[in-house]
C-alpha cells in the first residue's frame, strides 16, 4: 500500500519539477512548483514527519510560492527569455552535465546501501520534535530569530529610496 | 514499507532536475526557484534518513533549514527587484555589468 501511494507521489513530484523547468511562462513555472512541494509534504508524511508536513506546507506553499507568485507579476518578468538566441553548445552541455551528477549520485547510493525504514512512527511524533526543539536545541532554536531578523533588515534596506546627492 | 533508497533516489533525481534548471534557463526568477527545488530535495534526503535511523535529529535539520530558506527568499527576491529598479531585466544574460 505505502509503495503503491509512493509511486504516485513520486510520479507527481518528478512531472512538477520537469514541467517547472520545461514552461516557458514563470508564473506556471511557479504553479508547477507549487505542485511539487505539496508531493514532498505527503513524503513527509509517508516518512512519518507530520510536523514537517505542516511546516512545509505554511512555509513554502504558502509563503514562499506566494512571494515568488508576487513578484513575478510585480516584475512582469512572465516572458523575460522571449525571443532571444541561446547559445547552441549550452543546452547539450548542461544535459551532459546532469546526467554525469546523476550517475555518481546513484553510484554512491548503489554503493552504499541504506538501511531499511522500520515501521515505528512515534519517534516523529510533534511532540518529540517540540521536545527536542525546546531541549538539546534551544541555542539554534533561539539564534534563528537572529538570522530572520537579520533578512528582515536586509530586506527593508535593500528596499529603501536611493540618495538623491552625489 | 518503502525502502529508503527510494526516496533518496527521488531526492537525487529532483536535485538533478534542479542543476539542469540553473544551467539552462536564462530568467533569474526561474532560476531561483530552480534553487528552492534543490533545497527541498536535500531535505527529502534528510527526512528519509531521519526515518530510516528513527532519529529526530534529521527533522530538526530539516525545519532549519526550512527557516533559513525562507529567510533566503525574501532577500534572494528584494537583490532581485532591486537589480530589476536599475537594469530592468531579469534575463541574467543582459545582466553582464562586471563584464571587463
Amino acid at each position: 500500500m505505502d509503495i503503491v501511494l509512493f509511486s504516485i507521489t513520486a510520479l507527481i513530484a518528478i512531472i512538477g519539477a520537469v514541467a517547472m523547468l520545461l514552461s516557458k511562462n514563470a508564473v506556471h513555472s511557479a504553479l508547477f512548483l507549487l505542485m511539487n512541494f505539496g508531493a514532498i509534504a505527503v513524503l513527509y508524511l509517508l516518512l512519518h514527519a507530520p510536523f514537517l508536513f505542516a511546516v512545509q506546507l505554511i512555509v513554502y506553499a504558502g509563503a514562499i510560492i506566494v512571494l515568488f507568485l508576487f513578484v513575478v507579476m510585480l516584475l512582469g518578468a512572465e516572458r523575460a527569455e522571449d525571443g532571444e538566441v541561446p547559445q547552441r553548445w549550452q543546452l547539450p552541455l548542461a544535459i551532459a552535465m546532469a546526467v554525469i551528477l546523476f550517475g555518481q549520485m546513484a553510484y554512491v547510493l548503489l554503493r552504499n546501501v541504506a538501511p531499511v525504514a522500520s515501521n515505528s512512527g512515534d519517534f516523529g511524533a510533534p511532540e518529540k520534535v517540540a521536545a527536542a526543539l525546546f531541549t538539546s536545541y534551544l541555542l539554534p532554536f533561539e539564534v534563528t530569530s537572529m538570522v530572520i531578523l537579520a533578512a528582515t533588515i536586509g530586506v527593508v534596506v535593500l528596499h529603501l529610496p536611493e540618495k538623491r546627492s552625489a | 514499507m518503502v525502502p529508503t533508497i527510494y526516496y533518496v533516489g527521488l531526492a537525487a533525481l529532483l536535485f538533478t532536475i534542479g542543476v539542469t534548471g540553473v544551467l539552462i534557463r536564462r530568467n533569474a526568477l526561474v532560476m531561483f526557484m530552480s534553487i528552492e527545488l534543490m533545497l527541498n530535495s536535500a531535505n527529502l534526503a534528510l527526512v528519509a534518513f531521519a526515518n530510516a535511523r528513527q532519529d529526530t535529529a534529521g527533522q530538526i535539520i530539516v525545519f532549519f533549514t526550512i527557516v533559513v530558506a525562507a529567510a533566503e527568499v525574501a532577500v534572494g527576491l528584494a537583490l532581485l527587484m532591486t537589480i530589476f529598479r536599475t537594469k530592468r531585466t531579469t534575463n541574467i544574460d543582459e545582466l553582464n555589468g562586471l563584464k571587463g
